[in-house]
């Protein structure tokens, strides 16, 4: 197994504390983010997962716990805080939002300025980033006139030009069509296998989880509520009901399937899955 | 952070204050604030306390809210005691280099500092309690008659109650775009005032834009259900006064009333 980059311990946010607001939006989540891999975190709407990620770059400080990259409290010192930026990338949700520059190429640069790099080592940065996210073309256009997917994956760009050890994205595709979708999370796992970089996405797409992720973290009001990888996490459908998530639809497929006396073999979750599984069915049958 | 700031925040509950009439409430405040002002003695300072704190205790707003809302205030108030305590007449009690500190300059420290941290309590009560588009309902329905003189009252209120609606969504706004250009390594508490003069830009051009976007969607919602002015609009909830508004408006100028009358005789 990897080693672990970054780890949180005990960590507990408390919203607005001791007003009528208070609220506990992550309680006690000891997570940990291994090299390379890609994780998936998962949870209903209001589980926590934007807070907790805020935590993963100091953008957010721990009620109490703590937040390790490679071993190092990032809330030590200011230096400690501007290393987590520069190592673990965050991506909001919907980035498009936070483009300001006039062109895409400055706003992809903003990043590296503020990391103080030297100019060739930017330009060189901007272009890779681009690259990443194809839009090298648009690197002249105002990010003003793009389209929608456009300016996501040019936001996108934005934090991938920091070149982060570890990329976090929050619902990097929500709001998209299924092109805008799979044009992103390509990018995304172009960034991934390039670099080796640790992928961490928050979802609450079932489906998405099931096809890109090698582990899973479900959180539920705060908590985490299961982890594993998602063969290991579809297994608990009924579990998942329960705290308002789902099955993916090919699993709840297999199960009735398998209720109505088809033996499905193996695991299913996503539709390649379905079709080597109902493949195998048909040749043992005419076999037989 | 932003989102600490309590003023005008509305306080949800289920009180009698909560559910008084809000110009039940807001004619209380001015009614109050009259008070404060006609107040020139301990005694009649004690009277319009009593009725800050008996409103306090029965809206069940914490005294820590309360204190905590003060917070921005504490250098006014300060600065107020201060200079009430040097400028008194009479006989000095204490006197240094250019400072004399008299009786009278205690005292006028003491009722000075009291009559700002009354009122601004007083006022917060209203907002605690009150939402905010109660509190331009009622406002709209007192400054009713202003329509005859062609003042633009519903208008006046639209707008007011949009823009309240809109603060927490603009500061919840500007929170996440500082995050996010803070993710991207942006710092804004450091370098001279040019640069963080321009450290500000990255957060106000989204703000901006959004904000822009924001009130084109909602000027397109709000024609698409057919808004047209104030002109034959109607109210799903109508306000009416109950007991309990007549109750407390005759509280409230049964204090007044007292204070004033206290002050006549020189109290
Ligand atoms: N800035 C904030 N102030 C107060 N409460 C918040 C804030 N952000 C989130 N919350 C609350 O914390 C809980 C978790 O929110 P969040 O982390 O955004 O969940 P998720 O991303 O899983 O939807 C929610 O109940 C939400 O209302
Ligand atoms: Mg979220």
């Amino acid at each position: 197994m990897n080693e672990g980059i970054l780890k949180t311990e005990k960590l507990t946010h408390v919203y607005s504390p001791g007003t009528p607001f208070e609220m506990v939006a992550v309680r006690d989540v000891d997570i940990e983010i291994r090299k390379g891999e890609v994780l998936g975190i998962i949870g209903h709407t209001g589980s926590g997962k934007s807070t907790l990620i805020q935590h993963l770059n100091a953008l957010v400080k721990p009620s109490s716990g703590r937040v390790l990259l490679e071993g190092r409290d990032i809330n030590e010192s200011k230096e400690s805080i501007k290393e987590a930026r520069a190592k673990v990338g965050l991506v909001f949700q919907y980035p498009e939002y936070q483009l300001f520059e006039e062109t895409v190429y400055k706003d992809i640069a903003f990043g590296p300025k503020n990391m103080k790099l030297p100019e060739d080592e930017i330009d060189r940065r901007v272009r890779e980033a681009a690259r990443f996210v194809g839009v090298e073309e648009l690197l002249d256009r105002s990010p003003f006139d793009l389209s929608g997917g456009q300016k996501r994956r040019a936001a996108i760009a934005g934090v991938i030009a920091m070149m982060p050890e570890v990329l976090v994205l929050d619902e990097p595709m929500a709001g998209l069509d299924p092109q805008g979708r799979e044009e992103i999370m390509g990018n995304i796992l172009s960034y991934h296998e390039e670099t080796g970089a640790a992928i961490v996405i928050v979802t609450h797409s079932m489906e998405e989880a099931a096809r890109y992720t090698d582990r899973m973290i479900v959180l539920n009001h705060g908590s985490v509520a299961m982890e594993g990888t998602p063969e290991e996490v579809f297994s608990r459908g009924e579990e998942l009901r329960r705290i308002g998530l789902a099955t993916p639809v090919m699993t709840d497929v297999a199960d009735k399937l398998r209720a109505l006396g088809v033996e499905v073999p193996g695991t299913v979750y996503t539709v390649e899955q379905m079709v080597t599984a109902l493949t195998a069915l048909e040749r043992g049958r005419r076999g037989a | 952070m932003l989102k600490d700031i309590t003023l005008g925040q509305f306080f949800p509950g289920n009180t009698v204050v909560h559910r008084l009439d809000p110009r039940t409430k807001i004619l209380l405040v001015i009614i109050y604030i009259a008070a404060l002002f006609v107040a020139k003695s301990w005694i009649s300072y004690a009277c319009v306390l009593v009725f800050l704190i008996f409103a306090i205790t029965i809206s069940k707003i914490k005294l820590k809210v309360m204190l905590k809302g003060m917070k921005p205030l504490i250098f006014i108030i300060v600065l107020t005691a201060a200079l009430n305590l040097f400028y008194g007449s009479g006989e000095p009690l204490v006197e240094f280099w250019i400072f004399k500190i008299t009786r009278d300059g205690i005292t006028r420290a003491i009722f000075m500092s009291a009559r700002i941290i009354m009122l601004v309590m007083g006022t917060f009560m209203l907002t605690y309690t009150t939402s905010p588009i109660m509190l331009t309902y009622g406002l709209e329905l007192l400054l009713g008659p202003l329509k005859k003189l062609k003042v633009p009252v519903h208008e006046l209120a639209m707008v007011m109650s949009m823009a309240l609606r809109l603060i927490p969504t603009l500061i919840e706004e500007t929170d996440k775009i500082m995050s996010a250009q803070k993710a991207r390594g942006a710092q804004f508490d450091t370098g001279n005032l040019i640069e963080k003069a321009k450290a500000m830009l990255p957060i106000l051009v989204p703000l901006f834009i959004s904000s822009f976007r924001r009130a084109d969607e909602l000027a397109t919602a709000m024609e698409a259900r057919c808004y047209h002015g104030g002109e034959g609009r109607t109210r799903l909830n109508v306000l009416k006064f109950a007991v309990r508004d007549y109750g407390a408006l005759s509280v409230g100028v049964a204090v007044l009333a007292g204070v004033a009358v206290l002050a006549g005789f020189g109290l």
